[in-house]
């Protein structure tokens, strides 16, 4: 067992665990976490993104031993039932979401697209999510909900 | 069947001569960089060895740097490192393409390339860019260093010369590809994210008509990321005309060995590559 010590959406969290345990396991099982979600297992659905000091990953593919000290950002750490991300709220509004496994992921992969991009074109929207499966949508309304986001971000500076 | 963390164990020394020192001391531990592929394994429950030891984050293995025209990558360099990098960029753009076929931008912010020469599959997509490159590898122990063309890393299918206790340090690329013409393409199910049927890379150097340099390099074409030697040798010195085309096809048909597998046959991977080559052939 090893003890690993990082922030969890702003708040310092210690854990006694496995150091081989999946992060995904850590925030699901270990912190009662569960915004995060698993799809494949093995790093083709990103239904499981989350941001390491502000780098989308996969968590199903980090050990948890690898994020001592760093920075975790989960969906609940991006914004809360009552007072919603504006991605969260494009989202929502676009109809970007529909049996909701990949919607966690497509928002943190959003929000790295979007620090990186903020006025993202139509192909590196496609490739910025290129790595997060979604099997409702036909993700034509998650790019609508992308190009909503930054519109408003652009409109609000 | 998920295999149980409990019976796994990883430890972080922090510094490369700390765990230079654990492997000496214990050649049982397998190293982890991102994870991007021994985690798949743990997840299916197929990671067979139980004793890691982390490398993510060592500074020491993780830079790009530039010296007397020789671009040095860490082990530790991450595929993202490598598409923002702009030296790369403007002398090794086939390299910068192949890092955005590694995987998904979230495996390409974990994954490294050190990580993706080690763990050998023939189907990896940086290997051939590197081998066009005419690049050279060095290898680390507690027991010093050693540097060798990377044409020679690859022994068989996942099969290297590693020796135990030994990690890759670093990859060396000369910068005088610039007049090169340079040549990638992929051949998978989708364009994001799916490893390759097959892909082929190239760099050739013209004077005039003929072709002074030519190296050539594929994934999924033979058991390891190898050149094509014998189809180099057919064009090399040479015009390209239809005859020397057809010959060139004929030598590439025979050096490869490609196989059926889930993601594609023999049959449509030797019919690609030969297509491949002639769609560079007539770019030249």
């Amino acid at each position: 067992m090893s003890i690993i010590t990082f922030t969890l959406n702003g708040s310092q969290v210690s854990v006694d665990a496995p150091p081989m345990t999946r992060l995904l396991d850590l925030l699901r099982e270990h912190l009662h976490l569960t915004g995060t979600k698993e799809g494949c297992g093995e790093g083709e659905c990103g239904s499981c993104s989350v941001l390491v000091d502000g780098e989308l990953v996969n968590s199903c593919l980090v050990p948890s031993l690898q994020i001592q000290g760093a920075t975790v950002t989960t969906i609940e750490g991006l914004g809360e039932q009552t007072h919603l991300h504006p991605i969260q709220q494009c989202f929502l509004e676009k109809g970007g979401a529909q049996c909701g496994i990949c919607t966690p992921g497509m928002i943190l992969a959003t929000h790295h697209l979007l620090e990186k991009h903020p006025a993202p074109t139509l192909d590196e929207i496609r490739e910025g999510l290129s790595g997060n499966l979604c099997r409702c949508t036909g993700y034509m309304r998650i790019f609508e909900a992308v190009q909503q986001t930054a519109k408003l971000a652009e409109a609000g500076k | 069947m998920r295999s149980d963390v409990r019976d796994y164990t990883l430890t972080a020394p922090g510094s490369l001569n700390a765990v230079l020192s654990a492997l000496a001391a214990n050649p049982r531990l397998t190293p982890v960089a991102g994870g991007t592929e021994l985690m798949v394994a743990l997840g299916v429950g197929r990671l067979g060895p139980h004793e890691l030891i982390s490398l993510h984050r060592l500074k020491e293995l993780r830079f790009i740097e530039e010296h007397s025209g020789i671009l040095t990558l860490g082990a530790g360099t991450t595929f993202t490192d490598i598409r923002r990098n702009a030296t790369i960029a403007r002398e090794f753009p086939l390299l910068v393409q192949t890092a955005a076929w590694t995987g998904s931008i979230a495996n390409q912010n974990r994954g490294t390339l050190g990580g993706n020469i080690a763990n050998a599959s023939p189907a990896a997509d940086s290997p051939p860019a590197l081998l066009v490159y005419d690049a050279t590898i060095e290898l680390v122990s507690a027991n010093g260093r050693r540097t060798l063309p990377y044409g020679e890393f690859h022994l068989g299918y996942k099969k290297t010369v590693l020796l135990p206790g030994e990690l890759i340090y670093a990859v060396r690329l000369p910068c005088r590809f610039a007049k090169h013409r340079q040549y990638v393409r992929k051949v998978g199910t989708r364009n994001a994210q799916a490893i390759s049927k097959i892909a082929l890379a190239a760099t050739a150097l013209m004077d005039g008509a003929t072709v002074r340099e030519i190296r050539l390099a594929g994934a999924s074409l033979v058991d390891r990321p190898a050149r094509l030697h014998a189809t180099e040798a057919v064009v090399l010195g040479k015009a390209i005309t239809p005859e020397l085309r057809t010959l060139a096809a004929a030598a590439l048909a025979s050096e490869i060995k490609p196989i059926d597998d889930i993601r594609s046959t023999a049959k449509y991977r030797m019919a690609v590559a030969c297509n491949l080559l002639d769609e560079f052939l007539l770019s030249l």
